[in-house]
């Protein structure tokens, strides 16, 4: 019996072990943590492991956590007041909570996805410059380079190689939501969190970011947020279930979706609420 | 079951219902129609006893030439244009930092004393100018005065209190247009790695550009038409002050030297006795006017581009 909320595991090995099926590197380690809003308790005891180079979905109804859950990873959440947080979350063994830790070399590694595709009001060519720009790259050559491969990367390229010049806003919800994912590849990270990515997208773009996901995992760790339950079942291989702020069931996508340990993960993933 | 209501024919009689119901829309539209009126027929009144009192002493020597007392209807006032651009400048560039850098601060910051700040700004909204002008007198005319004598009187101390009355105005307009710039936008920028300043400046900033520039005319537009602060601090001057250098062999413009404003020598010559100069006085308050006008079109200018940007 698995049930990490309330078993406290003896050793990190146990905690990987009890979550996955195949042994793969840990990319993101997250033990006993618990996140307040003031007085409201957000995340309560949250244990997960979570793989490198493999996509990681949470599910869960609105309100469960489960955003506030992937904010807590690249510390966005630093940004509103009155929030706390207990417990340990590490990346690749070093904690992310420590006061050494600088969050602008953090969300570096650690890059994110919104829910609405939110391009800043530039060019094409100056939104993914942005990000190599602060981090010092003045470089036209590479600039350049940068942004073709990243283009290409988010399966951009061939749509917008002659108006790299126009205005961001030009573009389509979808085409935007690319250009912002080409946009966080443009800084190299190691770990890419996705809010809900395709929530404001139509079925064919939503389509293209799946595809785009399943290339990007070659490279990258992703975690994705999702209410859409067949997309956390096509994208991912791992699921988190979330819900009233706890972690209920985390495993293997399959497992999630065909043999599920607990009733409420069964009947979330069943469609009986949510 | 249910028995549906008949329906009322389109096209026969109305309920009277709906008959007051439009009413009460006609007459609402009308008193809000009325009230943007007056408010338009008191600008076309300002504007159109201006112009009729003020057009036929419009001249061209009024922007070549500075005042003549012999003839005076020949003399002009481009000292005081001149003044009043320098002190527009002056004041800028101590009530652009301090505002934008201000609003920027009470966008961002929070707690006690960024809260005593707003507070103190709005108090700082609300003095009358002329106590500003009294603040730079003290402030600046009366020490140098009492240091170097036969001095005082500046474009410092006028731009000084200029600058001061714009702090409020941009600080806010500053800090309202900033808020309305979509969280979203500063969160992808924060989450790529950005400091908050670099966010601010390279994304926020640029977004909220035409709001900005909107403020800082409109700040402008209001301080070139003050008048109390510059009686205290630039006591007006019917030549262009300069400062001899090389011994005495050429004169440079300077600064630290009384200086002239359009609004302070359209209130001189509104209290002269002498029709011609009465005249002037009219006809300086349509270049004032013109002036205020031209930044408040620039203003549009600025914000419409921006707009289209953000479409």
């Amino acid at each position: 019996m698995m049930d990490v909320t309330t078993q406290k595991p003896s050793s990190l090995q146990d905690l990987a072990r009890s979550q996955t099926s195949t042994p793969t590197a840990t990319k993101i380690l997250v033990e006993n943590v618990d996140f307040y809003y003031s007085a409201f308790h957000a995340l309560k005891t949250i244990n997960i492991v979570i793989p490198d180079r493999q996509v990681t979905a949470l599910i869960g109804p609105s309100g469960c956590g489960k955003s506030t859950f992937l904010r807590t990873l690249n510390r966005m959440n630093d940004l509103i007041d009155g929030t706390k947080l207990t417990g340990k979350i590490s990346l690749d063994g070093e904690d992310l909570y420590d006061k050494r830790v600088d969050v602008v070399d953090l969300r570096k590694r650690v890059g994110m996805v919104f829910q609405k595709p939110n391009p800043f009001p530039m060019s094409i060519y100056d939104n993914i410059a942005y990000g190599p720009r602060i981090h010092g790259l003045t470089n036209r050559k590479k600039l350049n380079e940068i942004v073709e491969r990243t283009l290409r990367g988010s399966a951009l390229w061939e749509e917008v190689k002659d108006k790299l010049k126009a205005s961001a806003f030009a573009l389509s919800g979808g085409q935007q939501q690319r250009l912002c994912i080409a946009r966080t590849l443009a800084v190299e990270p190691e770990v890419i969190l996705m809010d809900e990515p395709c929530s404001a997208l139509d079925p064919n773009s939503t389509f293209r970011i799946e595809q785009l996901m399943e290339d990007l995992k070659k490279d990258y760790t992703i975690v994705i947020v999702t209410h859409n339950m067949q997309q956390a079942a096509r994208v991912s291989q791992r699921t988190g279930f979330f819900l009233r702020g706890e972690m209920k069931e985390f495993g293997d996508t399959d497992q999630i979706f065909t043999s599920p340990k607990q009733k409420d993960t069964e009947d979330y993933v069943s469609g009986k609420f949510g | 079951m249910s028995v549906a209501p008949p329906h009322s024919s389109l096209l026969g009689k109305q309920s009277g219902n709906v008959a007051r119901r439009k009413a009460q829309n006609v007459v609402m539209l009308s008193l809000c129609m009325l009230a943007a009126g007056l408010a338009i027929l008191v600008l076309g009144l300002v504007l159109f006893f201006l112009l009729s009192k003020g057009f036929s002493s419009l001249h061209l020597s009024l922007f070549t030439r500075p005042p003549d007392n012999i003839d005076i209807k020949k003399g002009g006032m481009i000292q005081s244009i001149f003044g009043t651009l320098v002190l527009l400048g002056i004041a800028s560039c101590l009530g652009l930092p301090l505002g934008i850098l201000g609003g920027i601060y009470q966008l961002e910051a929070k707690g006690k004393f960024a809260s005593t700040v707003r507070f103190f700004t709005d108090v700082l909204n609300g003095i009358p100018s002329i106590v500003i002008g009294i603040f730079a007198y003290a402030a600046i005319v009366y020490p140098v005065a009492q240091a170097h004598p036969g001095t005082g009187f500046s474009a410092y101390a006028g731009g000084f209190a200029l600058g001061i009355l714009m702090v409020p105005t941009v600080m806010r307009t500053t800090e309202e247009i900033l808020r309305l710039v979509p969280f979203a936008l500063r969160e992808a920028s924060l989450g790529l790695g950005a400091t908050r300043w670099r966010t601010m400046w390279s994304v926020v900033l640029p977004a909220a550009r035409g709001g900005v520039i909107t403020g800082i005319m409109l700040a402008l537009a209001r301080i070139a038409g003050e008048t109390a602060p510059l009686l205290f601090t630039i006591l007006g001057s019917e030549y262009f002050s300069t400062h001899a250098v090389l011994g005495g062999h050429a004169h440079v413009p300077t600064l630290n030297a009384p200086i002239d404003a359009l609004p302070l020598r359209i209130y001189n010559y509104s209290q002269d006795v002498n029709p011609d100069r009465q005249a002037q006085a009219w006809a300086g308050a349509v270049v004032l006017i013109s002036l205020i006008l031209v930044l408040s079109i620039a203003a549009r200018f600025a914000t419409r581009g921006n707009m289209q940007e953000e479409k």
